[in-house]
């Protein structure tokens, strides 16, 4: 599905990532930890085609394509989706029309027709119970005075609607509360499948508890220190960071 | 950081495409002003002696006056005696109906995306369209006339409803209001007129549209508007203009009069050309805008939508006359490139329980200067008279500018008036946002805008809602939805 060959990446003349590589095959759920400004945001975002990072080396390719040529919004009807760490505000744009309009690209984008108006209403209030969220934040602006949560619930809802086949979770976890991490878990779950994949990044290990990963890798530095399964994350919870750097 | 602020500038900075020229047989007068101009336009109108009085009168004062300086603009003096008065396309003989309009004037309105003739059989909206300094057709006259509404050229309704004329013009905005109104007055020379009778709630959208066509040519047009007590109407302004190098004035006169009861609903989208990416060219818009809310619980509402124009100043005004009386005003204006825009409004309150709204968007992008001016004057006699005003401004780009200019003058304690005013830009990461949602940088920059303006687009009436959107390349249906 993805693959990061030796991905180096640059802000200005500061460099961020140093080479990192990393495979994720179909229906697998990856996880990435490691500390603050290790560099987990801005693999995020340049997969995802922000401007403001140069790619010095390395590749970065989704089922074969080159995705770093592509447009973002190219890349995000091709499948890739980010649910961001900061999601923004966009007043008097209303969450159902945002909804429509992202699904309606990735349709267009496929070769489908634009979603029937009855349908997408059908479709949008399955997905929001699924997600324990009340309606009215359909008609509300775009994140505009959503609480951290459910600023975080709203980006899940957006991918639940889009369908992505790689999903991106930045820190999707922070600022939800318990039962609120359990139902957006249970979302997340209720769309694994053989063919979609998972990026998470997290630094609790709680999330992992209910979305078990496949491999988990650390990330330290603006690179990839560590791979190992579901059992690394429960030791970096125990003992930290630190003992890493020691072993390598 | 730079990059992505010239492609949302890219974005916004669609080209013209108005801008054609109608190739069409002229009667012009030579440019020029004075007495003797003023008098031929009055003959070449047919209109009764009081209406030549009226324009000499205005025309002597005029020239006693000087241009108003105090606005947040720059211009170059205009020399009025190069301009011309008068143009009309030549037609042979009166106008019967529709069919006698000059295929080539259809065409040109066809163009614009006003099918006179397609407007005529669809209903829904009576459309009156002034072409340079003439109206060349109403639609629907008969069918508003079995209602009692009287819609055409005011140059028609000087000959046919003088009295109506004489009771009414020049009592909202005086001849002496100002430079442009006092020229305005001396040299009008069509526009629309409106009378609503008593009780009547007009059966469909009322809609003007200018054009001006040909080269050095002034447009002054002056719109009267009458709702007698208890009645109804909601009417559109739309406006174009060709490119041309040389800048072209538009000193137009808009009067409004809501007696008891009644209520009236002005939009406009304004649409004229606004001159080339060096700020060549382009319209000088100098409009004077006021509604008389002179009968008790009546009510008016300004909402516009001003994309265009070199130089824009204008100020639609409510004066609250009766008591309980309302007056709101909505617009979005959106400046580009070397376009100046200097707008805002005056709620006057002198009756009781008067209350007044003020929702103003600005949107700058390029070099851009966008300002907002608003006078929330509050007389002794308005008792427990309210305002709110809320002025919010868009930046696009980082070479443009706002500037807001609330001025409040509360004469009556218990009055309650509220300003808020914001200042935001669209920033890279809602564009990537939008971006990363599957939509193009256009569309992303759309969304944002298109939210941005909600509060007052929601307020336009259908037709011109469609019309709005695809003027700031909107998609609109995000506030349907909303
Ligand atoms: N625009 C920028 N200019 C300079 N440095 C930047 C810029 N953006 C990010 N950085 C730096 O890049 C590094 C990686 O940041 P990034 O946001 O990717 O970290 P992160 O791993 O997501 O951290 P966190 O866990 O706190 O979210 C940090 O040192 C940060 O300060
Ligand atoms: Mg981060």
């Amino acid at each position: 599905m993805l693959s990061i060959k030796d991905l180096q990446v640059n802000i200005g003349d500061k460099s961020i990532l140093k080479g990192i590589s990393l495979d994720i095959n179909p229906g697998e759920v990856h996880a990435i930890m490691g500390p603050n400004g290790s560099g987990k945001s801005t693999l995020s975002h340049v997969l995802a085609g922000k401007d403001g990072y140069t790619i010095t080396g390395g590749s970065i390719e989704i089922e074969g394509q080159d995705l770093a040529e592509m447009a973002p919004e190219k890349r995000a009807r091709e499948g890739l989706f980010l649910a961001f760490q900061y999601p923004v505000e966009i007043p008097g744009v209303s969450n159902i029309y945002l909804l429509k309009a992202a699904l309606n690209a990735v349709r267009l984008h496929k070769g489908l027709s634009e979603v029937d108006a009855l349908d997408f209403l059908t479709l949008v209030k399955e997905k929001i119970k699924l997600l324990g969220m009340d309606e009215k934040f359909l008609y509300r602006s775009v994140n505009q005075g959503f609480s951290g949560g459910e600023k975080k619930r709203n980006e899940i809802l957006q991918m639940a609607i889009m369908e992505p086949k790689m999903c991106i979770l930045d820190e999707t976890d922070s600022g939800l509360d318990i039962d609120a991490l359990q139902i957006v878990a249970a979302g997340v779950n209720s769309l694994r499948s053989e063919s979609r994949s998972f990026l998470m990044i997290t630094h609790y290990q709680r999330l992992l508890d209910y979305i078990v990963p496949d491999v988990v890798h650390v990330l330290s530095d603006g690179q990839i220190v560590k791979t190992g399964g579901p059992e690394l994350a429960l030791e970096l919870e125990q003992k930290g960071y630190g003992w890493i750097g020691q072993e390598a | 950081m730079t990059s992505s602020t010239t492609e949302i500038e890219q974005l916004i900075g669609k080209e013209y495409d108005k801008g054609f020229v109608t190739n069409l047989e002229a009667d012009t007068f030579l440019p020029g002003l004075n007495e003797e101009v003023i008098t031929a336009l009055s003959v070449k109108k047919n209109e009764p002696p009081f209406m030549l009085e009226w324009r000499l009168k205005a025309y002597r004062h005029w020239l006693t006056m000087t241009p108003p300086e105090w606005a947040f603009v720059s211009v170059d003096p205009i020399d009025y005696q190069e301009i011309s008065y008068y143009s009309a396309p030549k037609q042979k003989k009166e106008l019967k109906s529709l069919d006698e309009v000059d295929p080539e004037l259809l065409d040109t309105y066809k163009k614009l995306g006003i099918p006179l003739e397609e407007q005529e059989r669809l209903a829904g909206v009576a459309v009156d369209a002034v072409f340079d300094s003439v109206s060349v057709a109403t639609t629907f006259k008969g069918k508003l006339k079995e209602v009692g509404v009287i819609f055409c050229p005011i140059s028609e309704a000087i000959q046919e409803y003088p009295e109506l004329v004489k009771q009414y013009l020049g009592t909202v905005v005086p001849q002496e209001d100002n430079f442009y109104a006092a020229l305005n007055s001396a040299v009008f020379t069509d526009g629309s007129f409106v009378y609503i009778p008593k009780g009547v709630r007009c059966p469909m959208e009322l809609s003007t549209y200018f054009r001006i066509n040909a080269s050095n040519t002034g447009q002054f047009e002056r719109t009267l508007i009458i709702a007698d007590e208890s009645s109804h109407v909601s009417y559109l302004e739309g406006c174009t203009a060709p490119m041309r190098d040389e800048n072209q004035l538009h000193a137009a006169v808009v009067e409004l009069v809501a007696l008891d009861n009644a209520q009236i609903k002005y939009s406009t989208v304004q649409n004229w050309y606004p001159g080339d990416k060096n700020g060549k060219g382009g319209i000088y818009n100098f409009v004077t805008k006021r509604a008389d809310c002179r009968g008790v619980n009546s009510k008016v509402s300004w909402t516009q939508v001003e994309t265009g124009s070199a130089i824009t100043w204008k100020y639609p005004s409510c004066v609250l006359t009766g008591d309980n009386a309302v007056g709101e005003f909505y617009s979005v204006a959106l400046t580009n490139n070397y376009q100046q825009a200097d707008t805002g409004t005056k709620m006057i309150h002198v009756g009781k329980n008067t209350r007044s709204t003020i929702i103003s968007k600005g949107i700058s992008a390029g070099k851009a200067q966008n300002s907002y001016r608003g006078l929330v004057k509050v007389l002794k006699s308005a008792e427990n008279a309210r305002n709110y005003t809320q002025c919010d401004s868009l930046l696009v780009g980082d070479q443009c500018g706002a500037h807001t200019f609330p001025y409040v003058e509360v004469k009556q304690p218990s009055a309650n008036v509220e300003h808020e005013a914001t200042t935001s830009k669209i920033s890279e990461d809602q564009l990537f946002f939008c971006q990363q949602r599957g939509l193009s940088a256009e569309d992303a920059v759309s969304l944002i805008v298109n939210g941005f303006c909600k509060e007052v687009f929601k307020e336009l009436p259908m037709e011109f809602a469609v019309e709005a959107q695809a003027l700031l390349g909107i998609s609109l249906e995000g506030s349907s939805v909303g």
